[in-house]
């Protein structure tokens, strides 16, 4: 086939022979030309109203499909809108393709309008990227752009392209699976883990007396839920679930303990401090899970099974490390359980430390004091009452702060991919850009998602774009009238001096607001008014609807581990505090 | 006197030689791995390989052997690295250039040029009142040149960074850091 096409249309043929079937994004200058073929595809472009929304849309997307979300965007300022994204999923590990336009080669490095170093400038918030200076590489470049985003440790992979590459006309050549791989020399995820070590983390897994299977965001990108529910239940090992790994084994499983970390749960947080050995998975010991490292989980041996190998070892020596794919390791893993069982071996008995788990659960369930008839609404009241609400399968998405954490403690996730959120690096305005992106991903199902008043504020004009490209969701803002988060760290950390926390009570007016974007604004003010509401919320499919719930301000995420402070001397909410000899 | 001596100051410095591909921008990955954690590089050579389409990074660097561990792993995780090799400064030869020259009036040209010869350097060009020399050789030597140069007054100095390639005899081997490739 030596048929010429321009640099254009090649990029929207590859793009679609990489079976993308959305491109979220913004044309301008430079990016021109592909937007021309882009009218000829069966392509979907979902035109956002600000660059960094098309980049959480593409991850929201990614994140409920597994498959690569695409954002194309222009040069320059569009450019630089798209770092934050960029940099959240790298941060998170989503796979994220992301097109800008650059200007004509001629005139790189001349300071010309709109040309900014876009691969200098993005180099280190993606896996990879590329500036593409000749028509003729943009099919291999596209190829290798999808095999290295959704290989490995996934990532987001850049594509820069001057405008006179996507003018120039090309000789189609779609490349081999092998030419993709012998082009890239350097490349070569490991994905089998090394099977003496797994042997050794068997053994070690059966001679354990306090074992904890320590879950996290990796599950999820190497789909290995199943097997990781069938390694927990062969071993009847209580599971803790990242921020990352909500989802990742079932809520309602009576082996889960939910989420550690800095607002873990009491019991999570004290299983893994107490634990004589943690299996970890696809979990990378961030600072948020260890509290103050050198005091973290002391007398733990580590299994630690990662596809990055640069994980292992980076925060806390692993006994036996496993580099490899989360799914084919657990699998492995159970078969050389299975073979050390049959084979006559026993498992230790585990039913002491089982029962002193469950001793923690019992004394420090989730705490909230509940709200007396005229107080100011609880947060974590809505979020139970979303949660009771919410129809089968829904998917949540988040934004960052007190909110963040409430959903994640007090919502139940019993299924993989129905949690949406900006974990690593905590990007105000995930939520609503990344809701529409997810829904666009399973337009099957009902997603939420719960937002500060702050983090609303960021992002909130994507419901112009939801409600232009009919993408109906729902969106819940805990309006504490507060940056939440900041408030609550200035009230316990500084003295209560609140310095430029404070937001309003009454501007911007939600309601309206979400009325003027096409969506129904609805507020609630009261614990009566919640349900109705929600259930309202609930019934609408044809547009997106925006609960507004005025909150208490003055309510603080608990338990808590402050930065810095070790997982033993975890916060408790006040009025738990007289049982803390229990966490023994 | 402070001069470029790094083997006098740091006994237990590391070498690494990268094998990158030969592509626009491959430097600026990976140096902006080393900046970005905040350590220094010491030197740094990078020239093509036998193999046109491969460049070779020899890159000293001033860390301890534990943190060093993590920007090799990072290293690795570069889709343009190929290979990384830690040499041991005891099985490995090393070279480097230096390119100098002295102020020095014609009476005195004879002691440094009797210097020059007695390191086994080169007389690169002389003037009335300079002379420009180069010698290559380990690093020591090259170190111990500069610091004798001095004692006359360098006018402008130029050191290439080491090159180094592992010994041929029988234990020499490449210490391979990792055999596989990371994601
Ligand atoms: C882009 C960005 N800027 C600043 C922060 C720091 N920050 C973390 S949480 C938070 C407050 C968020 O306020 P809001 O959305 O109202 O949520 P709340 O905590 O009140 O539930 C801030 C400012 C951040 N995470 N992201
Ligand atoms: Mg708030």
């Amino acid at each position: 086939m030596t048929q010429k096409i321009t640099g254009a249309q090649a990029l929207i043929r590859a793009l679609e022979l990489e079976n993308v079937d959305t491109i979220f994004g913004l044309p301008g200058g430079c990016i021109l030309p592909a937007y021309d073929p882009l009218l000829d595809s069966p392509i979907r472009h979902i035109l956002v109203r600000h660059e960094q929304g098309a980049g959480h849309m593409a991850e929201g997307y990614a994140h409920v499909t597994g498959r690569p979300g695409v954002a194309m965007v222009t040069s320059g300022p569009a450019a630089t809108n798209m770092v934050t994204p960029l940099c959240d999923a790298f941060m998170d590990s989503i796979p994220m393709i992301c097109i800008t336009g650059q200007v004509p080669t001629t005139a790189i490095g001349t300071d010309a309008f709109q040309e900014c170093d876009t691969v200098g400038i993005t180099r280190s918030v993606t896996k990879h990227n590329e500036l593409i200076m000749s028509a003729d590489d943009i099919p291999l470049m596209v190829r290798q752009a999808f095999h290295i985003a959704t290989t490995g440790r996934p990532g987001p992979v850049l594509l820069d392209l001057p405008k006179d590459v996507l003018q120039n006309s090309m000789t189609w050549h779609w490349p081999s699976d092998k030419e993709v791989l012998d082009s890239l020399p350097g490349y070569k995820p490991v994905s089998k883990g090394h099977p003496r070590m797994i042997k050794e983390a068997a053994r070690m897994i059966l001679d354990a007396k306090q074992p904890i299977l320590y879950a996290g965001g990796g599950i999820l990108k190497a789909r290995a839920a199943d097997a990781l529910r069938e390694l927990a239940e062969l071993i009847d090992t209580p599971v803790v679930t990242t921020l990352m790994a909500r989802g990742a084994f079932p809520d309602d499983h009576p082996l889960c303990l939910g989420m550690p970390g800095m607002h873990g749960n009491a019991t999570a947080i004290t299983a893994m401090q107490k634990s004589d050995l943690l299996i970890t998975l696809g979990a990378r010991f961030d600072d948020r899970i260890t509290g103050k490292v050198a005091t973290f989980a002391p007398d733990a041996k580590i299994i630690h099974v990662d596809i990055d190998p640069a994980e292992q070892g980076k925060v806390r020596r692993p006994d036996v490390p496993i580099v490899g794919d989360c799914r084919l390791v657990i699998e492995e893993i159970i078969k050389a359980i299975k073979d050390l069982l049959n084979g006559g071996e026993k498992q230790q008995d585990i039913s002491a430390w089982k029962s002193r788990v469950s001793g923690w659960r019992e004394q420090f369930p989730l705490y909230y004091p509940t709200n007396e008839p005229g107080e100011a609404l609880k947060p974590q009241y809505c979020l139970e009452q979303l949660r009771d609400g919410a129809p089968e399968g829904t998917i949540l998405c988040s934004g960052v702060g007190q909110h963040q954490m409430w959903s994640s403690q007090y919502w139940k996730f019993n299924e993989p991919y129905t949690w949406v959120n900006s974990g690593g690096l905590g990007t105000m305005g995930f939520s609503v850009p990344a809701a529409i992106g997810a829904k666009v991903g399973r337009p099957d199902r009902t997603v939420w998602a719960v937002d500060g008043d702050g983090c609303f504020q960021m992002t909130a004009q994507e419901l112009v774009t939801a409600s232009v490209e009919r993408i109906p969701i729902k969106v819940a803002i805990l309006n504490n009238s507060y940056l939440g988060m900041v408030r609550q760290w200035q009230e316990m950390f500084y003295e209560e001096r609140y310095s430029e926390v404070y937001l309003s009570p009454e501007l911007p007016d939600f309601v309206k607001w979400a009325e003027s974007m096409g969506c129904i604004g609805i507020r609630v003010e009261s614990p009566e008014e919640v349900q109705p509401a929600i259930e309202k919320a609930n019934s609408i499919d044809d547009r997106s609807v925006v609960v507004e719930f005025r909150v208490d301000a003055g309510e603080k995420v608990f338990p808590m581990v402050p930065a810095g402070f070790s997982n033993d001397d975890v916060l408790l909410h006040p009025d738990q505090n007289n049982r803390r000899e229990f966490l023994r | 006197m402070s001069t470029n001596s790094y083997a006098s100051s740091h006994p237990a410095h590391h070498i690494l030689s990268v094998l990158v591909q030969n592509r626009p921008g491959v430097l600026a990955r990976v140096s902006g791995l080393f900046a970005r954690r905040g350590y220094n590089i010491f030197s740094l050579a990078v020239a093509p390989t036998e193999d046109p389409m491969l460049s070779r990074i020899t890159i000293v660097v001033d860390v301890e052997s534990a943190p060093l561990e993590q920007v090799v792993k990072q290293l690795f995780k570069l889709v343009d690295v190929v290979k990384i090799s830690e040499l041991d400064p005891r099985r490995s030869v090393e070279r480097e250039l230096l390119m100098a020259t002295v102020r020095v009036p014609a009476e005195d040209r004879a002691q440094v040029v009797e210097l020059t010869n007695i390191f086994e350097g080169k007389i690169l060009a002389v003037g009335v009142e300079a002379i420009t020399v180069s010698l290559d050789g380990s690093p020591d030597k090259i170190d111990d040149f500069e610091e004798l140069l001095r004692g006359y007054g360098i006018v402008e100095l130029q050191r290439t960074g080491r090159v180094a390639l592992p010994k041929l005899d029988k234990e020499a081997r490449l210490k391979a850091v990792k055999h596989g490739k990371a994601s």
